[in-house]
C-alpha cells in the first residue's frame, strides 16, 4: 500500500475535516448538523487516514481502548444531563432547571449543547470502532483484491 | 405546462431528473455482480438521495443521508465485502410468479395509498399544520434557538434522541461482540477454541 498522491491528500484533508466536524457540532443550533452528523464527519477522517496509511497506523493515534471509553462516555454525558436537570430541581432533560430565571433560555443552550457533545462523542467512538472491527480482521489489503 | 413559473419548472426538472437517477442506480445496483460496484452505487444512491433531499428543503436529513449514507455506510460496506466474498453467486433466471405478483400487488396498493397524501408544500396538510406548526411557533419562545430541527431533537424530544443513543452505543457493542476477538489480537486469523468437557470457559 504505498499510494502517495493518496497519503498526501489525506494530510492536507484530515484537519479541514475534523475543523468541519467541529463546525458542525457546534454550530448545530443554528444551522443543519449536529452531534449525529458531526461525530459520523470526525469518524470519517480517522477511517480516510487509515485506508491510505493502514489501520495499525490509525490504532496508534486512537487506540481502541480509548474508543471503548468515549462510546460509554458519550452515553453517559447524555443521561448525566438529565440526571443533572433532575438533581437541580427540574424533570428528566428539563434543561430550563440548568439556568432558572434566564431571559433567554440559556439553560436551553447549555443544555442542548452538553447533549449533542455526548451524542457526538457516543458517535464518532462507534463509528470508529465498527470501521476498526470490520477492518481490523483482514491484515492487509492487496491491490488485487479490488 | 406553459404558464407554469420558470422556478417551479426548474424545480420540477432538478426533482424529475434526480429521481432518474436513483432509479437508474437502484436498476444497475440489481443487474450488476460485482459486489465492489454494487457498494460504490449503493454510496451513489445515498449522494443522489441526499441531493433530492435538499431540493425538497430538508437539508438535516440530507446533511444525515450523505454522511451516513454515501460516507460510513460505504465504507462499512466495503469493510465487508473484503470479509466475505467479491462477487456475487450467479443466480439462474427463473420465473416467479407469486412473487411478481406480490410485488405487483403491493407496488398497486403502494401508489393507491399514496393518491390520498396531500401535494408537497401544502398548508393544510396535517404535517404542517397541527404539531409542525406548534413547534415553529414556541421554538423561539421557549428554547430560543434559530435551528427548530435542533430544538426539536434535542429538547422537545430529548429522551427519543436519548434512546437513539443508545440504539448506537448497542450497535457498536453488537459489532465488538461478534467481530472483536479477531481485532483484539492484531487481526489475525482466529480459531475457535473447542468446549472443554467439563463446560468451563
Amino acid at each position: 500500500m504505498d499510494h502517495l498522491v493518496l497519503r498526501v491528500v489525506t494530510k492536507l484533508m484530515f484537519a479541514p475535516i475534523l475543523l468541519f466536524a467541529l463546525y458542525v457540532q457546534f454550530h448545530g443550533d443554528f444551522g443543519p448538523g449536529g452531534g449525529f452528523q458531526a461525530g459520523v464527519i470526525f469518524a470519517v477522517a480517522f477511517i480516510l487516514h487509515a485506508l491510505s496509511f493502514g489501520v495499525d497506523e490509525t490504532r496508534r493515534v486512537v487506540p481502541q481502548k480509548a474508543l471503548y471509553i468515549g462510546m460509554a462516555a458519550g452515553l453517559l454525558f447524555y443521561s448525566g444531563t438529565g440526571a443533572l436537570t433532575m438533581l437541580l430541581g427540574g424533570k428528566l432533560l428539563d434543561y430550563d432547571a440548568i439556568a432558572p430565571g434566564s431571559l433567554h433560555h440559556s439553560g436551553q443552550h447549555y443544555g442542548i449543547m452538553l447533549v449533542e457533545f455526548g451524542v457526538g462523542l457516543c458517535v464518532a467512538s462507534t463509528m470508529l470502532t465498527i470501521y476498526y472491527h470490520f477492518a481490523g480482521r483482514e491484515p492487509e489489503i492487496g491491490d488485487e483484491d479490488w | 405546462m406553459s404558464e407554469m413559473p420558470a422556478p417551479v419548472a426548474a424545480n420540477l426538472l432538478i426533482d424529475l431528473s434526480l429521481l432518474t437517477m436513483l432509479l437508474l442506480v437502484a436498476l444497475f445496483m440489481l443487474r450488476l455482480r460485482h459486489l465492489f460496484a454494487v457498494v460504490m452505487l449503493s454510496g451513489i444512491y445515498s449522494l443522489v438521495s441526499a441531493s433530492f433531499f435538499v431540493s425538497l428543503d430538508a437539508v438535516d436529513v440530507a446533511f444525515t443521508e450523505a454522511a451516513v449514507g454515501a460516507g460510513i455506510s460505504t465504507v462499512l460496506m466495503l469493510g465487508g465485502m473484503l470479509l466475505t466474498a467479491r462477487r456475487e453467486k450467479p443466480l439462474a433466471p427463473k420465473r416467479a410468479p407469486v412473487a411478481l405478483a406480490v410485488v405487483v400487488l403491493v407496488g398497486a396498493v403502494l401508489i393507491y395509498g399514496s393518491l390520498d397524501m396531500p401535494a408537497y408544500g401544502d398548508r393544510f396538510a396535517p404535517a404542517n399544520n397541527s404539531i409542525g406548526q406548534e413547534y415553529v411557533e414556541r421554538t423561539p419562545k421557549e428554547i430560543a434557538v434559530p435551528n427548530v430541527v435542533t430544538a426539536v431533537l434535542a429538547s422537545y424530544r430529548g429522551f427519543d434522541t436519548m434512546g437513539e443513543t443508545t440504539v448506537i452505543f448497542t450497535a457498536g457493542l453488537g459489532v465488538i461482540l461478534l467481530l472483536g476477538v479477531g481485532s483484539a489480537r492484531g487481526g489475525r486469523v482466529v480459531s475457535d477454541k473447542s468446549p472443554s468437557p467439563d463446560g468451563e470457559e
